[in-house]
């Protein structure tokens, strides 16, 4: 959608959206347990469509998609779906999670063990007619490509079937919203982008929000429309993927959006007419030329730099587009999965990432002398 | 070989541990998912029987089938005569003494079902009740079977409990273990070796087919 030359339309649109799907939550609950207390304290308005609650362990995602399906009473605060009220600590108000019409796929699915994929798929409308519900869960098993299963019970299937039964599980119900937890973590890449596009194809027609739990980046940007960054129990950013994790304004979200390399740095010098200013690493004698931000020559901020973003150079290159090129020397080489994780010193210590490609053909090796590439526009800058 | 005290212990035993899979479900039920405070004096209840010599536990309940408590007076004026000294005083109290045998594997089953499985039901609209009749209660299945087969085979094998409350009537109280402590009074090893024996190979096979049987079951159904 163009913002700037249809405004009105859009405005229009969203509000009759968030009028007809939202789901709006004020949510307060304490933790107390021997060594640690946390505090729960939201406040959300989510709009039909995938949101992604994104954060590490710990920070009250679970807590959340349970306050909402009913399985935890929080302390205080309101829950509205659509019109119904849900859940309202000052009324005292506290539907059933029977009554919510909230479908929940859980982090293990939670499938019935005894139960074949048709029982479980059938189990959540028990009440209807048997014509009917033959009839729906035929349906939705086709949508999820799981129709050829029916018999089977979930021990006899693999991992991604579970998880198209689980969801397709949660949806014949015709829930008002969907909670994921994690379910696809387990995945591989491939197999959950084709669960995603079946679940975004039946949202199309169905039109409500969907919950998605992860603490994995890579799901956030593969998945999500808008992000929502939990840490402990406080939302800390929202936004599009690409707005809040692209540059992160404060240091845990960068930590939690990949940023290997966070400095703190001050500002040297600053170039207006070519956009950019220098930057000093405090402690080193690194420079970095950075885009230019509303900062005054000496104040301090910080500089995050992801690992997968630097060049490694075994001589000095020259004739580059990129303004940063600083000498250094390997410290350690480890390979992790697929990647190279390389420690080089140039002053500071910076993780960078290259593939087994190339560090054959670099022939990298600790003690070897490089030049490590960063382009300006991969300093990303954030409050110190 | 005394058919006639054989076939009363059946029949006692059969009748105790229907009425404990009645009683017990509930029971343990209560017992896994109350999050009352005091629960843990109910779960010491309950566990007494397995603790407590069968003449103490036999004792009390005499006294209290007896004519003198509230509910051996409430059964005389509606029946005639007391519980005591008869089949209906022993179901009763085999009832209390098996009853942790039939309560406790049957909460333990209870509580080792996933509790997410529980939250997936009623997020999918299941009342408690078909949560219990549809996912706890066949999940457990293995518990159960345990439950009911060791509340036969205990009752089968009482002896104190029975000789305290029911005394020692043919016909009526005589089960089969009195009728072999009176055969070895009597002097008659042959007798009471033929009894003995046969209540040894019933429990065992019993036992045997417990545990033949929940092996079958867990294997059919793997739960992860």
């Amino acid at each position: 959608m163009n913002v700037e030359t249809k405004p009105d339309v859009i405005v229009e649109e969203e509000r009759a959206s968030s009028v007809r799907c939202a789901l709006s939550l004020q949510l307060r609950k304490r933790f107390q347990t021997r060594d640690c207390s946390f505090e729960l304290n939201v406040d959300l308005e989510i709009p039909a469509g995938i949101t992604i609650l994104f954060g590490p362990s710990g920070a009250g995602k679970t807590t959340i998609l349970d306050c909402i399906a009913g399985l935890t009473t929080p302390e205080s605060g309101m829950l509205n779906l659509k019109e119904r009220v849900l859940f309202n600590g000052e009324k005292g108000i506290d539907v059933s999670p029977q009554n919510r019409r909230v479908g929940y796929v859980f982090q293990d699915l939670a499938l019935f063990p005894h139960l074949s994929v048709k029982k479980n798929v059938q189990y959540g409308i028990a009440s209807l007619p048997a014509s009917e519900r033959e009839e729906r869960s035929r349906q939705i098993l086709e949508s999820f490509h799981v129709a050829e299963l029916q018999q089977r019970k979930p021990s006899e299937i693999s991992g991604g079937e579970r998880q198209r039964v689980a969801l397709a599980r949660a949806l014949v119900t015709d829930p008002a919203v969907l909670l994921l937890d994690e379910p696809l973590a387990a995945l591989d890449a491939a197999i959950k982008s084709k669960i995603v596009d079946d679940l975004r194809a039946w949202n199309e027609s169905h039109q409500i929000p969907i919950l998605y739990v992860t603490h994995s980046r890579e799901e956030v940007f593969a998945l999500g429309e808008r992000v929502i960054v939990l840490q402990n129990g406080k939302v800390i950013a929202q936004g599009t993927p690409h707005e809040v994790m692209t540059a992160p304004r404060q240091e845990t979200i960068a930590v939690l959006a990949g940023f290997e390399n966070i400095f703190d740095a001050h500002v040297t010098a600053i170039h207006e007419d070519r956009g950019t200013m220098t930057c000093l690493i405090a402690g080193s004698n690194v420079q970095l030329e950075t885009p230019l931000v509303r900062a005054d020559v000496g104040s301090a901020l910080r500089v995050g730099i992801r690992a997968g973003d630097i060049l490694l150079a075994s001589i000095e290159p020259a004739g580059l587009s990129a303004r940063n090129v600083i000498p250094g020397r390997v410290i350690s080489l480890a390979q992790r999965d697929v990647i190279v994780v390389a420690k080089v010193n140039c002053g500071v210590e910076l993780e960078v990432h290259l593939t087994l490609a190339a560090r054959d053909s670099l022939q990298l090796q600790p003690g070897r002398e490089v030049w490590l590439v960063i382009k300006t526009h991969s300093c990303h800058l954030m409050a110190s | 070989m005394d058919w006639q005290s054989f076939w009363l212990t059946i029949r006692l035993a059969v009748l105790v541990a229907t009425v404990l899979a009645l009683l017990g479900l509930p029971i343990a039920y209560w017992i896994t998912y109350s999050r009352w405070r005091w629960k843990f004096i109910a779960e010491a209840v309950v566990a007494l029987p397995i603790v407590l010599p069968p003449t103490v536990l036999g004792f009390y309940i005499l006294i209290a089938l007896g004519p003198r408590s509230p509910l051996g007076r409430w059964w005389q004026s509606f029946t005639g005569h007391t519980l005591a000294f008869t089949f209906e005083g022993l179901v009763i109290g085999s009832i209390i003494y098996s009853l942790p045998f039939a309560v406790q594997p049957f909460a333990a089953s209870f509580a080792a079902v996933d509790q997410r499985l529980l939250a997936a039901s009623a997020t999918l609209g299941a009342s408690k009740l078909r949560t219990f009749l549809e996912l706890i209660l066949p999940l457990s299945l293995p518990g159960l079977v345990t439950g009911i087969a060791l509340s036969f085979a205990h009752t089968m094998g009482e002896f104190g409990v029975v000789l305290m409350v029911g005394g020692n009537i043919p016909g009526v109280t005589r089960t089969v273990s009195i009728d072999i402590y009176d055969k070895v009074q009597a002097f008659d090893y042959a007798g009471a070796n033929a009894t003995a024996l046969m209540l040894l190979v019933i429990s065992f096979t019993i036992l045997s087919l417990v545990y033949a049987l929940n092996r079958k079951v867990w294997a059919v159904w793997p739960f992860k």
